[in-house]
């Protein structure tokens, strides 16, 4: 479970996230949706103790993100940023197989390699296995970066923005794989998206955030509604039931 | 020479994982002419006796203290803050190099010419005039540095890809660049100590080495540096004592050669 209690950052004078309680139940998929600058990134990135916070704590099963050693953390929370660069010529293989270094400290061993090759196939990486990340297109570097991160095999892990730079197969793809890995393994993940339709589509709760303040929480059947909706974007949003699912129409 | 090899080659290699970017080192960022600026106002402060008079160790080790405690505070004050264009950087060496370095020709002129001989005897001690003494005790500091970094070498690997990165694999980013900032400082200092600047050698090497290699991992990237540096000081020296007759100093031309490479690698770097 994740818990977060009371927490603000603030950038100079704006609070960036204003306040935030929120709890996170263990297993299933949960979308944090919300306009730009709404706080999205900076509270994925205070839960995942990239970001100290300003005031407030953040406990994942108990334990405290700021004051539990790193590696411990490691091996049970991942995280994957918005925007990753990298000043070192890396293989993909060799990216990915840095998700195993929590477990092995930096030697692989055969369990390793084999994790390394599955999440490679699986992120239909082979043919791209040994070519270096800055020969890749974002949306196949976004991949490797995403394997990795599931590479590193953790109860927890949140996602910025998996999709960006994917392609519509491989966004589809990347959403089953993370909605299978909480049916299957009872992983707890926790992404910001954009589209709001995938947020619906796949997820088990959606969180919306405005202003640095979270305005509304709930399994995916009760925010997505024309009315919360219209409270998040300030954009008047058209809910239909499609083949079970719920897609919002805003695109005219 | 090989004590300098090492330092050199290590540190360079060092700075580059700890701030992300194959261009700086910290010659460029003029580490080196810190370290003597401080020898500098040591003489200054307390006067030649105290240099002369103070076991050379002792007053080796307080040196590389305040060298260590400056180039941290150095670092924290330039790379604290992320995202600093590259260009703003070497802009930023450049001028400290040039500020160290003026500093220290003001307190060398401040200072009574007795003090000042002694001083420029222990600055210029080059290639060709290194005290034996010093010499066997800075070999057992760069070996005991060569030790530690080589234990922080797969935690090296993943600093390397980024603060963000790093915390996520459980590297406690922090602790690994302040020990890393350590080394090099102490490796800089024993450098300087021995030979007295050298700026372009590191970046030579470091470079040279993540090419021949092709490969990020310190474990191979640090020995291959090392070798290189002793090749290129020995073989700078036999082409100074060959070609040039003795005639000018080993550090010109290593600064001539790695200064060319230097600029190559500017106009290559894509801007980012």
């Amino acid at each position: 479970m994740i818990e977060i209690k009371g927490v603000t950052k603030r950038y100079g004078e704006t609070a960036v996230v204003d306040d935030v309680s929120l709890t996170i139940a263990p297993g299933g998929v949960t979308s944090v949706i919300g306009a730009n600058g709404a706080g999205k990134s900076t509270l994925l990135s205070i839960v995942s103790r990239l970001t100290p916070a300003d005031s407030g704590t953040v406990t994942v099963d108990g334990l405290d993100v700021t004051t539990t050693p790193s590696e411990k953390l490691a091996r049970r929370l991942a995280v994957l940023r918005q925007e990753n660069h990298m000043s070192v010529r890396l293989t993909v293989r060799e990216l990915v197989a840095f998700g195993r270094f929590p477990h092995s400290g930096g030697r692989l061993t055969e369990r390793d390699l084999a994790l390394v090759d599955e999440a490679i196939g699986y992120f239909e990486l082979d043919d791209l296995a040994d070519r270096h990340l800055d020969q890749l297109s974002g949306g196949q570097r976004q991949r490797a970066y995403v394997a990795m991160v599931l590479c590193q095999d953790t109860d927890y892990v949140l996602l910025d923005e998996p999709l960006n730079n994917l392609d519509r197969r491989h966004s589809v793809q990347m959403m089953r794989r993370l909605r299978r890995m909480a049916d299957d393994y009872a992983k707890t993940v926790v992404m910001v998206v954009h589209d709001i339709n995938f947020a619906s589509c796949h997820s088990d709760a959606i969180v919306a955030m405005k202003h640095g303040k979270v305005i509304a929480q709930g399994t995916t059947e009760e925010m997505m509604t024309p009315k919360v909706l219209k409270e998040v974007y300030d954009l008047d949003i058209d809910v239909h039931d499609i083949n079970g699912s719920r897609i919002g129409v805003y695109y005219a | 020479m090989v004590v300098v090899g090492v330092a050199v080659a290590c540190s360079s290699v060092l700075f580059q994982t700890v701030t992300g970017n194959r261009i700086l080192t910290p010659g460029i960022m003029g580490f080196d002419r810190l370290f003597v600026l401080i020898q500098t106002l040591i003489v200054y402060v307390f006067g030649a006796l105290t240099l002369t008079t103070t076991d050379p160790r002792l007053l080796f080790a307080g040196q590389t203290a305040v060298m260590v405690i400056f180039s941290l505070a150095l670092y924290r004050w330039l790379f604290g803050r992320d995202g600093r264009d590259l260009y703003v950087l070497v802009l930023a060496g450049v001028v400290f190099g040039t500020l160290f370095g003026s500093l220290s020709s003001l307190a060398q002129r401040l200072i009574n010419p007795n003090d000042f001989v002694v001083l420029q005897d222990s600055l210029f001690a080059g290639f060709n005039q290194v005290d034996p003494g010093l010499l066997a005790f800075s070999a057992v500091l760069v070996a005991a540095m060569a030790v530690w970094t080589a234990r922080l070498s797969a935690r090296l690997d993943v600093v390397a890809l980024g603060r963000d990165t790093a915390l996520n694999l459980g590297v406690n980013h922090a602790s690994v660049v302040n020990q890393a900032l350590v080394v090099i400082a102490v490796m800089v200092s024993v450098a300087t100590a021995l030979v007295g600047p050298v700026t372009f050698l590191g970046l030579l090497v470091a470079n040279l080495a993540r090419q021949l290699t092709g490969t990020f991992r310190h474990r191979t990237v640090l020995p291959a540096a090392t070798l290189l540096s002793v090749i290129v000081l020995v073989g700078g020296q036999a082409v100074l004592e060959q070609v040039f007759g003795m005639n000018t100093a080993l550090s010109v031309i290593i600064n001539f050669v790695g200064g060319a490479y230097f600029i190559a690698l500017l106009i290559r770097e894509p801007r980012r």
